[in-house]
């Protein structure tokens, strides 16, 4: 293992608030897309006729 | 009609009706000159300063007018039903669409091109830098008509339209202003402005090509 | 026998389920790459002699800026197709690709920043490659605010697929020019791949990485194309029978 401590880990040579400022906005930015998508996925399903109603043309 | 009567023919209607609208055309050119003096007033009067912001200055004011004047390019032939002729007329449409092109080019990128000298003197500009001023010009400026037509054709009749175009059509105007502006930058740094140039050159033959092709399919669509 | 499946699976309703039925599959391998990719990239890739630790942003930067570039690609593919061949589903295919590819160059930019600030000693530095992201990323949101601003999704598809032809005929040229306006502008010279020292370990940690970029992108494009298929088939009769028998998930 080439980290001795965790502490040393997260500093990351004195570079941790960019290091970790990259990864901490990445895994948001995709926890927010996969989120926002499935809500769209799931108003989509829900905005579509059900079969009982839907049938007027 | 043949297809290079109906050329003549549409770029002399075009050139007319813009006779009559003379406000137009002036606005273009007056946007221009304004937006180039703004900067020494934001920027400061020092000449040295002055002289090497003045290609890039000029060259994107430049831009920016000729996005502008795309409103233009199309807009009331639509409104009155023109282009729907246009579509519908026997001859190739990318043809009348180039045509259209060139008229507008007339109108509103040739005055900026000759205008521009005096521009540049308010920047203490070499007389040799003018030159290439004047002429990247007029070798730029139709290619960002024929690239803003593709845009003024796609957006056509669309709500906020002038605002659309512009967020189309500027990104592609970049190389332009890279060799336009880089062209000017070599001359009055005594470079030689040549391989710029014949890029510029390149991209003009390359949008004369492909644009006037690809505006006429953003017309059909957007009559569709 | 591959044409008559291609052709079977280009109709919405016949991609949906399949789609459905790809999502975990590919989730899963996005997941699974990543947690190799990010060991390779913290616990197995040394540290970098000229840059330190700071450098281990690549494995997040140049993923992030490669498919930024692939996707916007694949989107101009599948927008000309749907205009040359008038296919439904290869211009919703384009429309769900454009949202995940401007995530991707920002994320792309974002990082670039970030690793520009320790080496460069300034947040934003007008490197070439810098520069050609942000320029991708107008390209992008031109075509999202073109397609959002027409109402007719069949106008919006075509004229979407001739902004995207055009953007990817321009794109190699952008990215040549600014290339040549930045050396000659005598730009900054470090750049983040170009490191003289870069471990074959760095390298394996940046391909997989890609990789489950490049996985997690046709999932996240699966679950919204389908969105779109169910948003523009809303009143078919195929959707119907889909909300009756309750198979939608």
């Amino acid at each position: 293992m080439k980290w001795e401590s965790a502490s040393q880990f997260f500093a990351m040579g004195g570079h941790g608030l960019y290091v970790w400022g990259s990864y901490a906005v990445a895994l948001i930015a995709v926890v927010v897309e996969v989120a926002l998508v499935r809500t769209r996925f799931r108003r989509a399903l829900a905005a579509a006729p059900a079969p009982e109603t839907g049938r007027d043309d | 009609m043949g297809s290079v009567d109906a050329f003549k023919a549409l770029v002399r209607r075009d050139l007319l009706l813009a006779m009559r609208r003379r406000a137009d055309v002036l606005t273009t050119l007056i946007f221009f000159v304004i937006v180039v003096s703004l900067f020494p007033l934001g920027v400061g009067p020092e000449l040295e300063t002055l002289r090497e912001i003045a290609p890039g200055v000029v060259w994107v004011a430049a831009l920016l007018a000729s996005m502008l004047a795309l409103g233009r390019l199309f807009s009331s032939d639509y409104a009155d039903g023109t282009l729907e002729q246009m579509v519908l007329a026997p001859q190739p449409l990318g043809l009348l669409v180039g045509a259209k092109i060139v008229a507008h080019w007339l109108v509103s990128g040739l005055p900026l091109v000759l205008i521009a000298p005096v521009l540049g003197i308010q920047y203490d500009m070499s007389w040799e830098a003018l030159g290439i001023l004047m002429l990247s010009l007029a070798i730029g400026t139709p290619v960002l008509g024929l690239i803003g037509a593709v845009g003024a054709a796609l957006t056509l009749g669309l709500r906020g339209g002038g605002v659309l175009v512009s967020l189309l059509v500027l990104p592609l105007y970049i190389p332009v202003l890279i060799f336009g502006a880089g062209a000017v930058d070599a001359a009055a740094t005594g470079t030689g402005a040549g391989a710029h140039l014949s890029l510029l050159g390149a991209f003009l033959a390359v949008s004369l090509f492909f644009a006037p092709w690809a505006a006429a399919l953003g017309l059909r669509i957007s009559l569709e | 026998m591959a044409k008559l499946n291609w052709f079977y699976f280009a109709a919405p309703n016949t991609f949906y389920p399949l789609a459905g039925k790809m999502i975990p599959w590919f989730t899963a391998a996005a997941l699974g790459l990543a947690a190799i990719g990010l060991y390779i990239g913290f616990f197995v890739a040394p540290t970098d002699f000229q840059q330190g630790e700071g450098y281990r942003i690549i494995f997040v930067h140049v993923p992030t800026a490669w498919m930024s570039m692939f996707l916007y690609v694949v989107m101009a593919f599948w927008a000309a197709i749907g205009l040359a061949f008038n296919t439904r589903l290869s211009s919703m295919m384009a429309q769900a690709i454009a949202p995940t590819g401007a995530l991707m160059t920002f994320l792309a930019l974002w990082t670039g920043s970030l690793w520009g600030k320790p080496m460069w000693g300034a947040w934003w530095v007008w490197d070439a490659r810098l520069t050609s992201e942000l320029i991708l990323l107008f390209l992008y949101i031109g075509f999202m605010a073109l397609q959002a601003s027409i109402d007719d999704p069949r106008r919006a598809d075509r004229a979407g697929a001739v902004l995207a032809i055009v953007g990817v005929i321009n794109v190699p040229i952008i990215y040549f020019s600014v290339q040549w306006w930045n050396t000659l502008h005598q730009g900054a010279s470090v750049s983040i791949t170009r490191s003289p020292s870069m471990a074959t370990t760095m390298l394996w940690g940046m391909l997989v990485m890609a990789l489950a970029f490049w996985m997690y992108s046709i999932a996240v494009v699966l679950v919204r194309v389908r969105a779109i298929i169910l948003e523009r088939e809303r009143n078919t009769d195929w959707v119907r029978d889909l909300k009756a028998r309750g198979a939608a998930k």
